[in-house]
């Protein structure tokens, strides 16, 4: 990668354009109190130059096509090229979102024949697709779950309980919702304890929300008792599908007791994270929540369609044959990097993980931090995992290799993960002062904090 | 090792309280600083908010984290230290000197909760 | 194994790695899943297709949908989309990106959202922007929570019975689980002064649902004085030349980038925008980006002010939002430089005089009577002689999406610069020949 400093604003010349279209003959005002006093300053730029200014952006980003991307909790799996063809077929993207029925038939069938996929996959009854993300899934599956209580008059139930080794998004999608937060811890183990949440269950809760297997990578074998315990307090229990990875086509939540879950397509469904979106978070309810399912309006018109046209390719190629290995190989290869790297790095919980795993930082650190082996990495091509999360532990690294890498991939990963450790030790100058072969070192974050500069000024 | 004043209350959440008068004048110790690293905004609360001990009333924020602010006594709050809105680096260099919030105290019994320092120094251990 | 293209691993891979692991099979990993949930059954789904097959599947599925010109607006616009977008927007090193938490190796990510960022705020007028909503109604949602957090303790949401009704539906839902009361009414002088004391905010349409431009002369004084804040949800392709929600005296500033050159999708993915004054940047919602350097000097570009957000504040944190629309913001940053100010004017001259055309002509045929009075840009509504609901199925009989009833009864059309005219002759026609 090399480093590009223009902002498109610096490549700008009065009167030049980039548009193609034919000369207007005028009609339109100008001035009047409903027209704005001056144009607003975009940039005056040709069409070369802004295809060769974001060509040029572009070559200072890491995507899943550049290089191994093994980021915890996100599911960076291998985009089929077939699914942005059918994304883009000009049959689905010519269609306005407020055509009556009769025009949309082609449309609809997608999002049929994708809810009963995705019904056959959890054991969901009936799917949602409003949502445009996995935080958005959570907030839309929390306002079914109150939906659901208020439906039976149950006023009461003011509270959901999150694990401690929650994504941050849970409590926050609940606190959204107008519920108050009550925190289940988690035995040394890892899992959610058991015994802790006896105590909580009352006539107050809401539901409970899980993360199964957990944000550690490790299923929550009490997933039954746990069932009984909340649905017997009248309780829901929701799934946070950010790790359905692993289960896929291996189990369903549906058959653990989950009421409602949602998916991530744009993780668990091949769908392209696109920098950060657009992703596409559709909820899925069992029998008793059905009657609510379509009461939340959470976006505009029907959620992010061309997204879900991907996640449908993707599961027409899987098939009810291929889908077997999908979450299996994930697991497979998370617990071959565990294996293969437990001698340089902690390892805290060594029980068989399922798509992804938790270091808390070298074994030897010789003044070293995750954060300094995070960067190493970037050195030697990789993207790095996820870092100091889960909070649980101080110098978190969290691994997801995800089905779609090589064992070829995983090795040359494995080897550069231990020549790091090994280099902490014997000259750690090397991890301090990484990344090197990056466009940028490392910004200063506290000046970017402190002084914000949000906006270009010439 | 954190500094600790001799002289000051210290609450469990690491707050400090000077007495004055009826006034408790409020910061976050030497060490919850440190804890913090740069801390890049202060989010006060505004005057004439009242908040009962053990309410949270603002946080201090770094790039990466963020600490709440819990209220040591119950009150309402007179003044807030608005230098720290332009330079919330004041509270990194010198935690004991760059106040928070001054809170007009309603229940002064509430101070014989707090630590003082060689009980807040145990604390840290 | 091996026969499936999107997974590498061979039977001799499978049977090293378990080795290297210490377990015998596959199943074997999931030992700790108790055995009921290991799903024994075949999956309801398709047997696996060949990529050719799937092609064809989606091509047929495709066919099923008619193939229509559209002259409807409502929230979803047809605007032309210049070629370069979708091939630079496909390019995998933004497309198969995630977002951007290692900066060094994101800087292309975090340069175009800083430079959609400034775009935004010069289209508004206003001094920060996030890094993008997933679109519009979700944006006035995260809006009308924005009002209440920074009034504190009101807890009142005064709507303009002008927006968009998808737009009310959001928001409207979004306040119902929080507690948050919503008024939606057409008297905002009223509603102002009956709520002034919970009254934490105000959102009111540039332009409304039936296309007229709103006049909002003198409205952010009457907010203000009741200490709530104005929120204005916007058209971004109007703003280019309408008069802007900051000379308006609005506070925040929200609306949907789709206008900017996004295909219609079926309704999605677009894109929402959100901007505010300073006073207000450390509430705003969603990803910052911010400048800075790094050791050596140079100018780079990382995420910022994340102290508000969920992953630290969790259930304190102002929204649960933790993504963007990332590619789509992309998407609207090209059209803008594509575009630049010229270009945006000239799209909103040929909108202006082919929607004055078209509702010339319709009124010309002598088959409707005029609404309103005020001005229009692009869209427009009219009441129909003959039933509504009627004249669009015919409509869409002859290959037309036009005419879409509103609750009202009237008929919303809807002209960009893509339909000639042509084009608008062939409707006007069409509806002269329904009438017979």
């Amino acid at each position: 990668m090399k480093y590009y400093d223009k902002l498109i604003f610096e490549l700008s010349r009065p009167g030049r354009t980039g548009f193609s279209l034919p000369a207007a003959e005028g009609g339109m005002p100008v001035g009047g109190k409903l027209w704005r006093g001056s144009a607003p300053e975009l940039p005056e730029v040709s069409e070369p130059d802004v295809v060769r200014h974001y060509t040029n952006l572009s070559q200072m980003n890491f995507g899943v096509d550049t290089g191994f991307y093994p980021l915890g909790s996100c599911t960076m799996k291998y985009n089929p090229k077939l699914n942005e063809e059918i994304a883009a077929m000009p049959g689905f993207t010519g269609q306005h979102p407020l055509q009556p029925k009769e025009s949309t038939e082609g449309s609809r069938a997608v999002f049929e024949e994708l809810d009963k996929a995705l019904a056959a996959i959890t054991g969901m009854k009936r799917f949602t697709f409003r949502p445009c993300a996995g935080a958005h899934g959570e907030l839309t599956g929390l306002m079914l779950m109150k939906e659901y209580h208020l439906g039976r008059g149950d006023l009461a139930r003011t509270k959901v309980i999150v694990p401690d080794s929650a994504h941050g998004t849970n409590p926050a999608s609940a606190a959204c919702c107008g519920y108050e937060i009550v925190v289940v811890k988690s035995k040394a183990d890892g899992l959610v304890d058991v015994e802790d949440l006896k105590p909580l269950l009352g006539p107050d809760i809401a539901g409970i929300m899980m993360t199964n297997p957990n944000t550690l990578g490790l299923f929550e074998k009490d997933i039954k008792e746990i069932a009984e315990l909340v649905h017997g307090c009248g309780g829901l229990l929701y799934y946070d599908g950010a790790n359905m990875n692993p289960l896929l086509g291996v189990a369903r939540p549906g058959d653990m007791g989950f009421d409602i879950l949602h998916l991530n397509l744009h993780k668990t469904f091949s769908t392209p994270h696109g920098g950060g979106g657009p992703g596409s978070g559709p909820v899925g309810v069992s029998e008793r929540v059905l009657p609510y399912l379509d009461i939340p309006h959470v976006s505009g018109f029907h959620g992010n369609f061309t997204v879900m046209l991907r996640a449908l390719a993707y599961i027409l190629m899987l098939g009810r044959e291929n889908i077997r290995m999908a979450g299996r190989l994930a697991t497979l290869n998370a617990n071959y990097v565990k294996e293969s790297l437990k001698d340089c790095y902690r390892l805290p919980i060594p029980s068989v993980c399922k798509h992804e795993f938790v270091f808390d930082g070298l074994l030897e650190p010789n003044g070293t931090t995750t954060l300094d082996v995070a960067k190493r990495l970037l050195d030697y091509g990789f993207h790095a995992p996820t870092i100091y999360f889960p909070l649980l532990f101080h110098q978190a690294i969290m691994i997801e290799p995800t089905e779609t890498e090589s064992p070829e991939t995983l090795d040359a990963f494995i080897e550069v993960m231990r020549k790091i450790a090994e280099e902490a030790r014997t000259d750690p100058g090397l991890l301090h002062s990484a990344p090197r072969t990056a466009p940028v070192g490392r910004p200063d974050e506290t000046r970017a904090a402190r002084q914000p500069i949000l906006k270009y000024e010439a | 090792m954190s500094k600790i004043v001799d002289g000051l209350l210290y609450s469990e959440s690491h707050e400090w309280v000077k007495v004055d008068g009826n006034v408790a004048i409020v910061g976050i110790s030497d060490y919850a600083q440190s804890e913090l690293g740069d801390i890049t905004y202060v989010d006060m609360p505004e005057p004439d908010d009242e908040f009962k001990a053990g309410d949270d009333f603002g946080a201090v924020e770094s790039v990466k984290t963020s600490g709440e602010i819990i209220a040591p006594v119950s009150g309402k709050v007179v003044a807030c230290n608005t230098e720290l809105a332009e330079h919330p680096e004041l509270i990194n260099e010198d935690a004991y000197s760059a106040w928070i919030v001054k809170i007009e105290m309603s229940d002064r019994s509430e101070l014989d909760s707090l630590l003082n320092a060689s009980a807040y120094a145990k604390l840290l251990g | 194994m091996g026969t499936f293209c999107y997974f590498p691993h061979t039977e001799e891979d499978i049977a090293r790695m378990l080795e290297r692991i210490g377990v015998k099979s596959l199943d074997d990993l999931y030992s700790d899943v108790p055995a009921d949930f290991i799903y024994k059954g075949e999956y309801d789904l398709p047997s696996a297709m060949s990529e050719q097959e799937v092609r064809d599947h989606f091509a047929r599925l495709a066919s099923m949908n008619r193939k229509l010109k559209v002259f409807v607006g409502q929230g979803a616009y047809d605007h032309c989309t210049p070629s370069a977008i979708p091939y630079l927007t496909s390019r995998s090193e933004f497309l198969t990106a995630y977002t951007p938490y290692q900066c060094e190796i994101s800087q292309g990510t975090l340069r175009y959202i800083f430079e959609w960022q400034t775009m935004i705020c010069r289209l508004t007028g206003l001094d920060c922007s996030n890094a993008s909503m997933y679109d519009g109604p979700t944006a006035a949602a995260e809006a009308m929570r924005m009002c209440v957090a920074c009034t504190r303790k009101r807890n009142t949401v005064l709507l303009s019975a002008g927006l968009l009704p998808h737009v009310i539906a959001t928001v409207r839902s979004y306040a119902k689980y929080e507690g948050t009361q919503i008024i939606v009414s057409d008297d905002l002088a009223g509603g102002i002064s009956a709520h002034a004391s919970d009254l934490a905010g105000v959102i009111v349409p540039s332009i409304d649902r039936d296309g007229i431009i709103r006049d909002l002369e003198g409205l952010a004084e009457q907010v203000h004085a009741a200490g709530a804040l104005l929120v204005e949800y916007c058209d971004p392709s109007a703003l280019g030349v309408l008069k802007t929600p900051a000379e308006w005296g609005a506070d925040i500033a929200v609306g949907d980038g789709q206008p900017l050159g996004i295909p219609l999708n079926f309704g999605g993915p677009y894109v929402g925008f959100m901007a505010c004054r300073k006073d207000y940047m450390r509430k705003l919602p969603g990803r910052i980006v911010g400048q800075t350097e790094d050791a050596a000097g140079r100018r780079c570009f990382v995420l910022t002010l994340q102290a508000r957000e969920q992953h630290i504040r969790r259930e304190k944190a102002t929204s649960n939002i933790c993504s963007n629309q990332s590619l789509m913001a992309l998407w609207c940053t090209i059209y803008l430089s594509l575009m630049g100010p010229e270009g945006l004017r000239r799209v909103n001259g040929l909108c202006w005089e082919r929607s004055h055309y078209l509702h010339d002509e319709l009124l010309k045929t002598g088959l409707f009577d005029e609404v309103h009075e005020g001005e229009f840009l692009k869209e427009f509504v009219l009441k129909p002689h003959i039933p509504a609901e009627r004249l669009m199925h015919a409509l869409l009989d002859a290959g037309y999406f036009a005419a879409l009833p509103t609750a009202e009864g009237n008929v919303s059309f809807c002209v960009t610069e893509k339909h000639g005219k042509d084009e608008i002759d062939g409707l006007v026609k069409t509806v002269r020949e329904l009438a017979r």
